[in-house]
C-alpha cells in the first residue's frame, strides 16, 4: 500500500469512526445513568431521521431546523418509551427492562415498516457538508470534517450538564442509588426522563448526520449503526461518555483499516465489531477507560 | 394506568394502519371456485423496490386476464422481507393454508433459492419473475423463471464493457452475501479476462453495508478503468456516491438489479452515466400484449397508483402472470404434474418483455438490453441477442 492511499483509508477510518462515536455518546449516557443498554437507541436514530427528513421533504425546512426539530421530536419519543414502557418495571429486575427495550426495538423498526413503508428514501446533505477538499490524492468531504467538531460541541456540553448542573447532579446522584435519591425529595422519574429526552435528541442527532453521510434511511436502518455504537460504547468503557468518543474511533479505524489491509476478509466486516466486544469484555470488561463498577 | 392506554393506543393505531395492507385485492368476476395464485414479494426490506414494482406488474396482467378454465383467479400475496427463512415460510403458508396452484416469485436469487424446495416438495410449480442465479432451477422440476439467467448477463457486461467501452483493467465490488451478486461478479470476471483483459480489483462487502469508503480507497489505487458492481440499487447507489468522492471517476456497470428508482434517488449526480444489463426498455416492446400492458401502467400512474417509469421488474411479474394462465389454460387443469409439464413446453409464447420459450431446465432464453442513467433517467443503449 503507497502512503497517500494509507492516508486515505486512515481519513476513511476517522470518519466512520467519528459518525460510530457521535452514535455511541447517547447510548452510553444513558447506560451511565440508568444502568440500561437501551436496544432502542438505534431505533430512535432511525425515528429521528425520518423526522428530518419530513422536514425538509414536505416542510422545506432548512437542515439545521429539521436537525433540531428531529431532535425535539425523538427528545418526545424518548420521554414516551420511558412512560410506557420501562416505568412500570422500574423496580423489576434489570434483565425485564433490557428485554423490554429490545421489544420496544422491534416494535418501532415494524411500526416503521408500515407507516414509513419498506424502501428507502433518498436523504438529502446539505451543500456546506457537501464540499470536498482536497490535497493530490487525497480527498475529505467537508462532513467529515465537521462531524468530529459537532461530536467535540456535543461531548463538552454533555460533560457541562452532567457534572456542572443541579439536574446533571441529580442525574449522577440516580446512577449511584434511585432509592435513596428519591428519599432526598427528589422526584426521580422526572430525572430519568430527562436523561431519556436527552439521550433521544442525541440518537436523532447522530442519525441525521449518519445519513448525511450515507444518503439513505429505511426502517432497518438503525440496527447496524446501533449495535456498532453499543460495541464502540462497551470498547470505551460503558458510562464513560469520553470513552464512547474514543471507542467509535477505534472501532471505525479498525474496520477501515481491516478490509484496506486483508481484503480477503473484507466479508467479515461486521464480525470484526463483534470479536473486538468479545475480546474487551473477557480482558478488560469496563472498558479502555472505563471505572470500576460499584457492588 | 396511565402507562397502558399509551400501548393500547399505539396498538389500536398500529391496526388501523395494517388493516388495508392486508387487504386482499383480488376480486372474482367469473362464476366458480377461484384459482388460487400465490405470490411470494419482498415488499419490505433491502429489496422492497423489486418486490413492489413486480407485484404492480402481476396485479396489471391480473386485471387483464383475471379468468381462466371459466374460474376466476385469486392472487394472494405473502411478503418476504426481503429474507430467505421468510421466504421459504410463505411458500409453504402458501401451500398448505391458501391451497396456491402455483407461487409467483420471489424476486431475488437467495430468497428463491430458499423458497423453491418448499414449492419441489409439494409439487407445486413456482416461477420467478426475476431470479437470475443459475441455481435456481439446477435439478429441479417445479422451478421456472420467465428471465435470462446471469452466466449471459455477465458475458453480456463483460463484453460491452471491452468491446464498447474499450475497457482493460476492470475492478469488481462484490456483495458476498447474494448469491445473485457472486455469480454475476464471477461470469464477468470469467468472460472479461478471456476477452484479454485484466482483473486489476476484487473488493468484497456484504448487504446493508453503507460505508464503501475502504473497498473503493483500495480499488481506486488499482488504477482501473471500469467498475463492475454485481449488486443491488441501494449499494450501487451509496458505491457510486462515496466512489466519486474518493476521485475514482471510472465508468461504472451493474447487472439487472440497479434498475430500481432508488438508484437515481439516492445516487443523484453520482450515477449519470451508470449503465446496466437489463430485461426490458419500453423502447423494444412492440406486441400487441406490450402495448396494452403499457396502456394500463400509464392509466395506473395517471390515477396515482404508481409513481415511478416502468421497469423489468413490472413487466417480468406480468410476464410470470401471464405465462402460467398460458399453461393453465393448455394444461386445462391446475393439478401440478401436467402444470409443470405444460410450463415446461412453453413455445414462443408472446409476454410483455417479448417472446418466452422455457427449456426443460426451466430457463426462459431472452436477449438482454443495456440502459443507462442519463439525465435521472434510464435510457436505451442497445439489445444484445443471445
Amino acid at each position: 500500500m503507497t502512503g497517500p492511499e494509507f492516508l486515505q483509508q486512515l481519513i476513511n477510518g476517522l470518519t466512520l469512526g467519528s459518525l460510530y462515536a457521535l452514535i455511541a455518546i447517547g447510548y452510553t449516557m444513558v447506560y451511565g445513568i440508568l444502568r440500561l443498554i437501551n436496544f432502542a437507541h438505534g431505533d430512535v436514530l432511525m425515528a429521528g431521521c425520518y423526522i428530518a427528513w419530513y422536514g425538509v421533504v414536505m416542510f422545506h425546512l432548512p437542515w439545521w431546523a429539521a436537525l433540531a426539530g428531529a431532535m425535539a421530536l425523538a427528545a418526545l419519543l424518548g420521554v414516551l418509551i420511558d412512560q410506557g414502557a420501562y416505568r412500570p418495571l422500574r423496580q423489576a429486575p434489570r434483565i425485564s427492562a433490557l428485554i423490554t427495550a429490545i421489544g420496544i426495538s422491534f416494535l418501532l423498526e415494524n411500526l416503521g415498516l408500515v407507516v414509513f413503508g419498506g424502501r428507502p428514501k433518498a436523504f438529502v446533505r446539505p451543500e456546506v457538508f457537501n464540499h470536498i477538499y482536497q490535497w493530490g490524492e487525497l480527498r475529505v468531504l467537508s462532513l467529515s470534517v465537521w462531524v468530529p467538531v459537532i461530536t467535540a460541541v456535543i461531548l463538552a456540553g454533555l460533560v457541562f450538564v452532567i457534572y456542572r448542573t443541579r439536574t446533571g447532579m441529580a442525574m449522577r446522584a440516580v446512577s449511584r442509588d434511585m432509592s435513596t435519591v428519591q428519599l432526598m425529595g427528589i422526584d426521580t422519574n422526572r430525572v430519568v426522563a430527562l436523561t431519556f429526552a436527552l439521550g433521544s435528541a442525541l440518537a436523532a442527532a447522530g442519525g441525521v448526520f449518519w445519513a448525511m453521510k450515507y444518503p439513505q434511511i429505511n426502517p432497518l436502518m438503525g440496527v447496524l449503526p446501533g449495535l456498532k455504537a453499543f460495541v464502540a460504547a462497551v470498547l470505551g468503557g460503558i458510562g464513560n461518555v469520553v470513552g464512547a468518543m474514543l471507542g467509535g474511533m477505534i472501532l471505525g479505524l479498525a474496520e477501515i483499516l481491516l478490509v484496506a489491509l486483508l481484503p480477503e476478509m473484507a466479508g467479515y466486516r461486521d464480525a470484526l465489531a463483534f470479536v473486538l466486544l468479545i475480546a474487551i469484555l473477557l480482558l478488560r470488561p469496563t472498558g479502555i477507560i472505563g471505572e470500576e463498577l460499584p457492588e | 394506568m396511565h402507562c397502558f392506554r399509551w400501548v393500547r393506543l399505539l396498538i389500536v393505531v398500529a391496526l388501523v394502519v395494517m388493516v388495508p395492507v392486508a387487504a386482499s385485492p383480488a376480486v372474482g368476476v367469473a362464476a366458480g371456485r377461484p384459482i388460487v395464485v400465490g405470490v411470494i414479494m419482498p415488499t419490505t426490506g433491502d429489496v422492497a423496490a423489486y418486490g413492489q414494482m413486480a407485484w404492480v406488474g402481476i396485479k396489471l396482467a391480473h386485471q387483464m386476464r383475471p379468468t381462466v378454465l371459466g374460474r376466476p383467479v385469486k392472487l394472494v400475496l405473502a411478503d418476504n422481507k426481503s429474507d430467505a427463512v421468510e421466504a421459504a415460510n410463505a411458500a409453504s403458508r402458501l401451500i398448505q393454508k391458501e391451497r396456491a396452484v402455483a407461487i409467483l416469485g420471489p424476486a431475488t436469487s437467495t430468497r428463491t433459492l430458499s423458497a423453491v424446495p418448499v414449492a419441489e416438495k409439494a409439487g407445486i410449480p413456482l416461477i420467478s419473475p426475476t431470479a437470475t442465479n443459475p441455481a435456481v432451477t439446477q435439478g429441479r422440476r417445479y422451478a421456472f423463471r420467465v428471465c435470462f439467467i446471469d452466466p449471459f448477463q455477465g458475458k453480456v457486461a463483460a463484453r460491452y464493457a471491452y468491446q464498447v467501452l474499450k475497457a482493460r483493467r476492470a475492478a469488481v465490488l462484490i456483495d458476498v452475501a447474494q448469491d445473485y451478486c457472486v455469480g454475476l461478479g464471477q461470469y464477468f470476471i470469467r468472460e472479461f479476462k478471456r476477452l484479454g483483459g485484466k482483473i486489476v480489483a476484487v473488493s468484497k462487502c456484504n448487504t446493508r453495508d453503507q460505508d464503501f469508503s475502504a473497498q473503493l480507497g483500495a480499488i481506486k489505487a488499482a488504477r482501473p478503468d471500469i467498475l463492475y458492481l454485481p449488486n443491488y440499487y441501494t449499494e450501487d447507489a451509496l458505491v457510486a456516491r462515496q466512489a466519486r468522492e474518493l476521485g475514482l471517476e471510472v465508468p461504472m456497470l451493474s447487472g439487472d438489479g440497479a434498475q430500481a428508482p432508488e438508484l437515481v434517488k439516492i445516487g443523484g449526480s453520482a450515477v449519470e452515466g451508470f449503465a446496466f444489463t437489463a430485461h426490458f426498455h419500453p423502447r423494444s416492446a412492440t406486441s400487441q400484449v406490450a402495448k396494452q400492458f403499457i396502456a394500463r401502467y400509464q392509466q395506473a400512474r395517471q390515477k396515482g397508483q404508481v409513481t415511478e417509469d416502468l421497469t423489468g421488474f413490472h413487466v417480468l411479474g406480468a410476464d410470470s402472470y401471464l405465462v402460467l394462465l398460458d399453461a393453465i389454460a393448455r394444461a386445462g387443469t391446475t393439478g401440478g404434474a401436467k402444470l409443470r409439464t405444460a410450463l415446461a413446453s412453453t413455445k414462443g409464447f408472446q409476454g410483455v418483455s417479448g417472446r418466452i420459450s422455457i427449456g426443460a431446465d426451466g430457463n426462459a432464453v431472452k436477449s438482454a438490453v443495456i440502459l443507462k442513467v442519463s439525465g435521472g433517467k434510464f435510457v436505451y443503449v442497445t439489445t444484445i441477442e443471445p
